[in-house]
């Protein structure tokens, strides 16, 4: 069975992001790229599917700019065996990256396609779900647990209230969530490897997607900043600020 | 704008985020609900009387009890022939279905919208709330996911819409629900609890939460929340989590024990009003945001705050 895997480079998740003065955006430059953390998940859990023998190959998919070779070596490195970068400069929203997938899909023919439930630096919790709709396939979004058994993926995932368990047709599309797995870090050994794997680059146009933003930026702000607060000596001071906040009697 | 709302409810009752959501739909326009689901005949009479609402429609179907996304969504993108805006809160139930709208649709989703702004702009936080983006959608219809502590919940009574019944399709037949582990409490719910004890790693066991943080929850009537760190070591359950990528909060108090404040655990609760911190490092960085704070060791200062109280 093969596997698809979508990982996107995206601020270090250990960085905190600075607005740029002029509101036109987050600034990037010298700042520490990585791959997005929920994606890392979704290469991991597609090793494990590989390590039990469910899945006989892992590719690895990103659409972003010539430097997102180096997360999707990374990809390769923890053990993703040939990867497709779909180079563009511009900055591609969630349906247009679902387009290009469904394109990919239509070319690799997978039976499950694992993404990140969200990427760190728009937030957006799109991608997946809109892939799922464009190729009429069931999805399990958010999933801290993942079961393969004959044409099937039993999906658990997390929701507001706990947890819920679904049962999929495959093919499917799997979206992570952080208690899925711990993903591995790569062996230096296999970091070497991961040079001589196959790394193919395509355009978005290879796939007939339209690219143009659907949305418009105005600005980019930071958020209103909290005002300085007071630090209290001790446990009863606190116990009467929580009194004069109306929470303690 | 005549705008489509998902309602999220839970078979026998509405969600606050729906109310929420309500009110983000009545600042673009005309206000009509989809309620999904099988028997939801009572939560679609309580959907009418939602104030400021037109029509509800209702697709009640045995198929749709569990209200799967490959379900719903098709039943949206058909009322959306006639709507110009579908809006459903940014919780996991809104997260999992409007994207799947949004693609049938061809439109491009704005996902957790803070505000409506004049000429159809929208502000949604990016980068984890340290960062927010004004946007525009040049889309023809909208979809959109909202965050509903951004918004004021609409009035629960005093509304008249009308009922309509519309087709619920069939079942995709590619997803079906096998079981649900929902954590039962009797504590007030997370997302619209008026204060949150919430607790991290330095709790340093399960047992330890329990037995520090519920009795101060109870003294104060609170909902209970954790920090991703406590949530992956253990200490509580996945659906405690508060931040970017679990819940989003803003309680009149939150008050985070052992909780160092990563920037993805403010993301989930810096719009609170009043933040008290408890934390032995007097450098940790809960202390920036924090307008009360108690620098010590909680495994003093609690029992001895829950015995005072």
């Amino acid at each position: 069975m093969k596997l698809l895997v979508a990982v996107k480079r995206v601020i270090d998740y250990n960085v905190k992001p600075r607005v740029k003065m002029d509101g036109s955006g987050v600034d990037l430059a010298n700042v520490k790229m990585s791959m997005n953390p929920f994606d890392e998940i979704a290469i991991e859990e597609a090793i494990r599917l590989k390590e039990k023998g469910i899945a006989t190959e892992i590719v690895a998919v990103s659409i972003g700019p010539a430097k997102a070779q180096e997360t999707l070596r990374t990809a390769l490195a923890m053990g993703a065996d040939r990867a497709i970068l779909v180079q563009t400069e511009d900055e591609v929203e969630p349906l247009a990256v679902a387009k290009i997938l469904k394109g990919i899909a239509g070319e690799e023919q997978p039976q499950l396609i694992i993404l990140g439930k969200q990427a760190i630096d728009d937030d957006s919790n799109q991608t997946g779900q809109m892939l799922a709709a464009l190729l009429g396939w069931p999805q399990g979004t958010f999933a801290s647990k993942v079961e393969m058994s004959d044409g099937f993926a039993s999906v658990t995932r997390e929701i507001d209230g706990g947890l819920e368990t679904v049962k999929l047709d495959l093919p499917a599309v799997v979206t992570t969530d952080l208690r899925l797995n711990e993903p591995r870090y790569a062996s230096l050994p296999n970091i070497m490897k991961a040079k001589s794997k196959p790394l193919q680059t395509k355009s978005p146009g290879d796939y007939g997607v339209d690219v143009a933003p659907r949305l418009e930026t105005l600005k980019i702000v930071e958020p209103a900043k909290r005002s300085a607060g007071i630090k209290v000596g001790s446990v009863d001071e606190l116990v009467e600020k929580l009194k004069s906040l109306g929470v303690a009697k | 704008m005549k705008t489509l709302v998902l309602v999220e409810h839970d078979g026998t009752s509405i969600k606050d985020s729906t109310l929420a959501t309500v009110s983000a739909a009545a600042a673009l326009g005309e206000v009509h609900l989809l309620v999904a689901g099988a028997n939801v005949g009572a939560v679609a009479a309580a959907a009418a009387k939602i104030a400021g609402v037109g029509k509800v429609h209702v697709a009640d179907s045995a198929h749709l009890e569990h209200q799967l996304a490959e379900d719903v969504s098709p039943i949206a993108v058909e009322l959306m022939g006639h709507h110009d805006a579908f809006l459903a809160p940014a919780s996991t139930f809104g997260k999992n279905i409007a994207p799947r709208v949004a693609a049938l649709l061809d439109v491009m989703q704005l996902s957790d919208i803070l505000t409506v702004e004049a000429d159809g702009a929208f502000t949604r936080p990016i980068y984890a709330g340290n960062a927010i983006a004004t946007v525009k959608s040049k889309d023809a219809k909208k979809v959109i996911t909202v965050r509903t502590t951004g918004f004021e919940k609409a009035a629960g009574e005093g509304g008249s819409g009308t009922i309509e019944s519309v087709d619920s399709g069939s079942a995709s037949g590619k997803a079906d629900f096998v079981g649900a582990e929902l954590s039962k409490s009797e504590r007030p719910e997370l997302t619209s609890a008026k204060v949150i004890v919430s607790g991290g790693r330095a709790l340093g066991s399960m047992d330890q939460f329990h037995a520090l943080i519920d009795p101060l929850a109870d003294k104060l009537g609170a909902a209970v929340g954790a920090s991703r760190a406590a949530v992956d070591a253990g200490y509580a359950p996945n659906d405690y989590q508060v931040g970017q990528t679990g819940k989003i909060v803003a309680p009149d108090v939150y008050i985070a024990i052992g909780i160092s404040g990563a920037i993805q655990h403010l993301a989930g609760m810096k719009d609170s009003k009043t933040i008290i911190a408890i934390n032995k490092d007097e450098e940790a960085p809960i202390f920036q945001v924090a307008d009360i704070g108690l620098v010590g060791d909680l495994f003093q200062i609690l029992p001895d705050l829950t015995g005072k109280l």
